[in-house]
């Protein structure tokens, strides 16, 4: 499976990164062809975190299930959960309190928004400034604390379940968002000063890692990844779920493809996010926070199919029932897998240097991809 | 178009093609033999224009295994799911990615995941077990004593 470090016959060089390497985020491993500094080709080996979630799935129950999606994008677990949640609501017709759909937005809000920032530290460390990072950890600290006070967890929060959510919200959430949304509405200028108008990370990423928008498409690239080549493809718009179309938001787009404007699409992405969470947060509706289910739910047999927006793009579950307690088959669509997949592609005829930042870019999280 | 004018529209062009509604999406059935040809006729017709793979899956139902892809457009933003049975002791389908190119990764998991084959791929390998895997860790009758845990 792992090519020697070697020599092709054209005289190409063979070498591997990862899958422990910084650049990475995870155990991904990629075999790169190397034509002196120019990218041939892009080969990832995948499976060093891989658990079979899948196959575990189909001996747990519809309520556990759930938990071990958390583990998949870990940076987009409440999203994930709800999705989930959402399949087997279909399944059994559930209709979901208000309240519990409006804390189950602005948790997911809040989600995409932690992820973006993480990733944005991340993106620009990956290019070498290591300041950024620090700014971004200060701004998802106030989220995770956030996140720990209502659901107990601060990154696998398994928070959503099938019927609405698991605890009411903390007495302190209102104020706590309020003040967050507060502080990073201030320091987004600064990221902006910091890095978006930065003229050495300009030079690194403008006109680099260009993706067409067919391409994009034929690759099943999903999120910000494929929304910066020009694809409207944002569910939260496109196939609307759990009352996004109540809400005033735009999807962010841009049209050049390269690795600056999948930088661009997530700097507003974060700014929509906000926007949407101001919208909600003085409106939460009272009532009950989960509808009532029973102990044990049985899915009708049939094929129930959900789909979402994580941060990082599409992620869709597919549950084939045979009418028990447990699933008989379920498949994640992760949207990590996909993106992945036209990353060798992208990277054809770049340099070296640019396949980190292109791979910033592209925000992969390896145990999504893996599964 | 709607799940309706989907049907009527695909049975006009097919009039042997078996659809199940009941569900979210038109369900269609297609023979394994034809499906490259099925899945180019809808990546291509402009007003079906399915351009985006967004699952593919496969399903072992112990006697048969069924391939289900589902399908959507970005132009029009209807939804469609194919599927087709395969023979479980020596399963083989055509290869869509030279249709849709994330096929290949799917694929690629789906064959070392449930043993299909597919034929004219361009790079039919492992992507997550090694190379030296034995069986078909997705398909109901794989045991592993060593790493599966029973509950």
């Amino acid at each position: 499976m792992v090519e020697e470090i070697g020599t092709t016959d054209e005289g190409d060089l063979i070498i591997n990164i990862g899958p422990q390497h910084p650049a990475t985020h995870g155990v991904l491993h990629l075999v790169i062809t190397l034509n002196g500094e120019t990218v041939r080709k892009v080969e990832p080996h995948l499976g060093y975190i891989h658990r079979s979630i899948e196959k575990m799935c189909e001996s747990l129950s519809y309520r556990q299930f759930i938990y071990s999606t958390s583990r998949m994008d870990y940076l987009s677990s409440h999203i994930n959960n709800h999705c989930c949640a959402m399949t087997v609501e279909k399944g059994l017709q559930l209709e979901v309190p208000e309240r519990a759909a409006v804390i189950r937005i602005l948790m997911d809000e809040l989600t995409r928004i932690a992820s973006h920032v993480l990733w944005w530290g991340a993106m620009a460390m990956d290019i070498g400034a290591f300041t950024p990072f620090f700014h971004a950890f200060r701004e998802r600290e106030m989220i995770n604390d956030i996140m720990e006070e209502t659901c107990g967890a601060r990154l696998t929060m398994n928070y959503m379940v099938p019927g609405g959510v698991q605890f009411d919200l903390h007495p302190n959430f209102h104020r706590r968002v309020k003040a967050f949304v507060k502080q990073l509405r201030n320091k987004l200028p600064e990221y902006d000063e910091l890095v978006t108008h930065n003229a050495i990370f300009k030079s690194r990423t403008k006109g680099v890692g260009i993706l067409s928008k067919e391409d994009a498409i034929s690759y099943g690239c999903s999120g910000p990844t494929a929304r910066a080549s020009g694809v409207d493809c944002d569910i939260r718009k496109t196939y609307p779920y759990e009352g996004y179309e109540k809400l005033q938001f735009e999807q962010a787009m841009s049209t050049d493809g390269d690795t600056y404007s999948r930088y661009l699409v997530r700097m507003v992405e974060m700014r929509q996010s906000l926007s949407i969470i101001e919208q909600l947060i003085d409106n939460i509706p009272e009532g009950d926070f989960q509808a009532k289910t029973k102990a044990v739910l049985k899915l009708p047999k049939g094929e129930f199919y959900s789909r979402v927006e994580t941060a990082r793009g599409e992620f869709g579950v597919y549950i084939v029932s045979e009418g028990g307690t447990t699933p008989y088959r379920i498949k994640f669509r992760s949207p990590g897998f996909s993106n992945l997949s036209a990353l060798d592609h992208t990277v054809r005829g770049q340099k070296i240097g640019d396949l980190v930042a292109i791979m910033g870019s592209f925000d992969l999280v390896i145990p999504d991809i893996d599964r | 178009m709607t799940n309706e004018e989907i049907i009527a529209a695909l049975t006009e062009r097919k009039p042997e093609l078996v659809s199940e509604t009941g569900g979210e999406w038109p369900n269609f059935m297609v023979a394994a033999a034809e499906w490259p040809g099925f899945a180019a006729m809808l990546r291509e017709s402009e007003d079906l224009w399915f351009d985006y793979l967004f699952c593919l899956t496969c399903v072992d139902w112990k006697t048969h295994l069924t391939m289900v892809y589902h399908l959507s457009s970005t132009r029009y933003r209807h939804n469609i799911v194919v599927k087709a049975t395969l023979d479980r002791s020596a399963p083989e389908i055509g290869t869509v990615c030279n249709i849709w190119r994330t096929a290949e990764f799917h694929e690629r998991e789906v064959f070392e995941m449930f043993g299909v084959h597919f034929s004219d791929h361009p790079d039919l390998r492992n992507l997550i077990l090694p190379d030296d895997w034995v069986g078909y860790p997705l398909r109901k009758d794989y045991d592993d004593p060593v790493n599966m845990i029973k509950m």
